[in-house]
């Protein structure tokens, strides 16, 4: 864990602490193990187990959804799930065509995918606590974190896959034109070498921000369910816990939707050819 | 944050699961929904043909009945005419053939009258001579009488 995150946690067992003074202690590390991951080896080598399951469980989920509809998909009158994942593809369609200029088959795709498996990982979030990382811990886990996108490796991979495919496009659409633009953009070929790094923090700050703030809204709705559940005695949860849920159900929802409109917009960017 | 191998494993997941949301959920979906806008402008397009051929049928039809009434009209008005032409024929026929038969009859009826009154002028003759042989059977010779006799039944 880094500094910030460690400071979140330390703020939290401060409070916590307190807590545990005023019930008597026995819930030390509550918080602590829930956002402790299960991982597989060491250091920068470690693999996020929980992450990883929880990723590709839900990514799957939807897969097997898709093919399970692909047999029974008609293109007469649709009905009930056909028309609840129609009702998707169009919302996902309508918003690659405003965003995106000209035509390209795998901007749809990839907001689709970012958009339903960003929602489903969320969901997470709004799921109590301790089940999942319950059921996987009597099945054997060290700890478990349910909500992969709170994890920061999920955000920043895709993030990632997105800042590539936009270094890819930039270079097929502007070719050395776009090289060019790290020396002379935004100061004129004098200033060069402050070009380089305002061009460079320019281009880096997009998959950064990208990631980071569906990393930081997760993480902290995460957080907040924890301090809920941990601080308050579990009859007064509701009061917590209910409006915390009204307002995560639009959270996840707002943003699956904003890393899929940036994802799309920045490939749109990387494809035109002004500035 | 705990950035690790997990980042990489992420961003392959990704990928892949772009490649298979394409794949499943994406693609099938889209090509479904694409195919059925097409259907239904085809349908609509359709539609509009056919219901212009209706109209167009309609005004067919209904001029052709137009056509039909005209002309059944004129066959009306033909056979009218014709069957007064016929009357009006047989009708002068009759009246001539009876004023035909009206004309051999009275002829008849004259030529009767004459032959009769012929007969009758003869028997008269006849019967005045012979009552006249009677009366003057001895005192008149025939032939010195003949004359007168003859102008009397030219008299008569």
């Amino acid at each position: 864990m880094d500094t910030g995150t460690e400071f979140i946690v330390g703020m939290a067992r401060a409070a916590t602490d307190g807590a545990q003074a005023a019930e008597g202690g026995g819930h030390g590390g509550y918080i602590e193990h829930h956002l402790t991951n299960w991982t597989f080896g060491e250091g920068f080598l470690a693999v996020n187990l929980d992450t990883m399951i929880m990723s590709i469980a839900t990514g799957l989920a939807v897969v097997l959804f898709g093919r399970f509809l692909q047999g029974r998909i008609t293109e007469g009158a649709p009905d009930g799930i056909q028309n609840f994942m129609e009702m998707i593809v169009e919302f996902v369609n309508k918003n690659v065509d405003d965003n995106f200029p000209g035509h390209n088959p795998i901007v749809a795709p990839i907001a689709i995918t970012v958009f339903l498996w960003i929602f489903l990982m969320n969901f997470f979030d709004i799921v109590p606590v301790d089940l999942v990382p319950g059921i996987a811990e009597s099945l054997g886990a060290d700890s478990f974190r349910a909500v992969a996108t709170a994890d920061v490796n999920v955000p920043m991979g895709m993030a990632l896959v997105i800042f590539l495919l936009t270094m890819f496009y930039s270079f097929k659409t502007k070719g050395t034109e776009f090289a060019l633009e790290f020396l002379t953009h935004p100061f004129g070929k004098f200033l060069f070498p402050i070009n380089i790094v305002m061009k460079t923090v320019e281009e880096l700050a997009k998959p950064l921000s990208l990631g980071l703030r569906l990393f930081g809204n997760l993480f902290a709705g995460e957080l907040i369910y924890l301090l809920i559940a941990f601080l308050i005695p579990w009859w007064l949860h509701w009061l917590g816990g209910l409006p915390w849920t009204l307002l995560h159900l639009l959270v996840i929802v707002l943003q699956a939707f904003i890393f899929m409109i940036l994802s799309i917009v920045y490939l749109a960017m990387a494809v035109s050819s002004e500035h | 944050m705990n950035l690790n191998l997990t980042l990489i494993g992420q961003a392959i997941t990704f990928v892949v699961f772009i490649w298979l949301f394409q794949r499943y959920v994406y693609a099938p979906v889209h090509a479904a929904m694409a195919n059925r806008k097409q259907r239904i402008e085809e349908g609509l397009e359709a539609a509009e043909k056919g219901q212009k051929e209706q109209e167009l049928a309609e005004k067919r039809a209904q001029e052709t009945i137009a056509e039909a009434k005209e002309k059944a009209q004129e066959m009306v008005s033909a056979a009218e005419r014709r069957a007064n032409e016929i009357r009006e024929e047989a009708t002068s026929q009759a009246r001539q053939e009876a004023d035909r038969i009206l004309a051999n009859a009275r002829e008849e009826a004259e030529q009767e009258k004459n032959r009769a009154r012929e007969e009758l002028k003869q028997q008269v003759a006849d019967l005045a001579v012979e009552g006249a042989e009677k009366i003057l059977e001895r005192e008149i010779d025939e032939k010195a009488h003949s004359e007168v006799l003859d102008r009397l039944v030219n008299r008569l």
